[in-house]
């Protein structure tokens, strides 16, 4: 085991909220837990941590991150970081968006983007991860499209069951951890400006 | 076969937010009870969790289950100070709503209501969406939520002075940035691997 890595959050905040956090140690400690289990894991099983990796480059710059996409960045083969800002690049929208169960919420339907990676780049990054990002795509963008289909995807381009699990818990758990780090910059900025 | 999507023929999905509970139902095969080890059961944190097809999905990846739940542990139920329960629910409410999570929503809005004795504000939440005029502080809390759950996040200064505006502090405003971002993590969850479904 290589040593633990510092906590994550504080060092892409960037700003000292050490007394806050220490009011919530268990979220702090376990917001870290996640990132290791995620990132540094134990067993990696079937989804190895370079593609854990490239997926997070692709999830944070997909919400206009690019600090933290760098940081996730840092463990990619060299290739990889330009091909990933590229599909970011092609997949960028605004959400979330989506379709509702049809009846009263029909009326807030709202249609968007169905990501697909690009021909070439699929070749590059293979079946596997490809169907890894188009499913990132649409859970960080428009997650109330779920369908069973989406997972029959993966299953399709060679994901196991667990690997579906650890897959969307490291989509979900990014969507956490930007808008922490997101949140609180907003708070150091607004102390800044207003102590 | 555990590498299959799960199938339910004729199943209608509840077609509108509600407080009533809800029951979930897996799109992929939870982990068997017979294959739960020692680590499984660290990840399912609390032994009764073992009764949830939704945990015992995630507990096929048992180490980032139970940092999940211990996260989600400390933002919502350490009230030590900070936002009061109620409004953390609230905010786990709006990003639900605003997100398109029946069932998160219908979870947390109970939970909105019952601290905060204010049913029919939550219901307007519900039925009207994150733009219902609850009250100012309310108004504050649910459209912080919602600037935190747009991609890219839309939060930023402007939100914590009209927090400030309507008396949170930067403890509370903390709170109410972890609570709205864990939702963002649990509605994709919720949403993606299986399905709501009345309960009966």
């Amino acid at each position: 085991m290589t040593a633990a890595p510092a906590d994550a959050i504080d060092r892409l905040v960037g700003a000292n909220f050490d007394a806050i956090r220490a009011e919530r140690p268990q979220a702090r400690d376990n917001a870290q837990a996640s990132f290791v289990a995620l990132f540094h894991p134990d067993d990696a099983g079937d989804f190895p941590v370079a593609d854990r990796h490239a997926v997070a480059v692709f999830v944070a710059a997909l919400h206009g991150q690019p600090a933290i996409a760098a940081f996730y960045a840092e463990a990619l083969p060299e290739a990889w970081p330009s091909l990933l800002a590229a599909e970011a690049e092609r997949g960028a929208t605004h959400g979330p968006y989506g379709t509702f169960p049809a009846g009263p919420l029909s009326r807030e339907d709202k249609a968007g983007k169905n990501y697909r990676v690009d021909a070439t780049n699929r070749a590059v990054l293979g079946g596997r991860l490809a169907a890894a990002l188009e499913h990132a795509h649409f859970l960080v963008l428009h997650p109330r499209d779920a369908a069973p289909e989406r997972l029959q995807a993966l299953l399709d381009a060679g994901w196991t069951t667990t690997g579906i699990v650890t897959l969307s818990q490291l989509v979900a758990f990014l969507s956490f951890q930007i808008r922490v780090v997101a949140g609180l910059r907003a708070l150091a900025a607004a102390r800044e400006a207003t102590p | 076969m555990t590498d299959a999507v799960i199938a339910y023929p004729g199943h209608a999905e509840p077609a509108a937010f509600t407080q009533a509970e809800l029951d979930w139902l897996p799109w992929l095969e939870p982990l068997p009870s017979a294959e739960l080890t020692e680590r499984h059961w660290a990840g399912l944190v609390d032994a009764s969790r073992a009764k949830s097809p939704y945990f015992m999905l995630l507990a096929r990846d048992p180490d980032i289950l139970g940092a999940r739940t211990k996260t989600d542990k400390d933002i919502f139920y350490n009230t030590r100070g900070g936002l009061p329960r109620a409004e953390r629910e609230l905010a786990a409410a709006a990003a639900s709503r605003f997100n398109g999570c029946i069932y998160c929503a219908s979870v947390h809005a109970r939970f909105a209501t019952q601290f905060s004795k204010r049913g029919a504000d939550v219901q307007r939440l519900l039925d009207e969406g994150v733009g219902a005029d609850l009250d100012a502080r309310w108004n504050a809390i649910v459209a912080a939520s919602v600037a935190l759950s747009e991609t890219p996040v839309a939060f930023g200064p402007a939100h914590v002075q009209r927090l400030r505006a309507v008396g949170l502090d930067d403890l509370q405003i903390a709170d109410l940035i972890h609570s709205a971002a864990f939702f963002n993590w649990a509605n994709r969850l919720m949403l993606s691997l299986g399905t709501p479904a009345a309960q009966g």
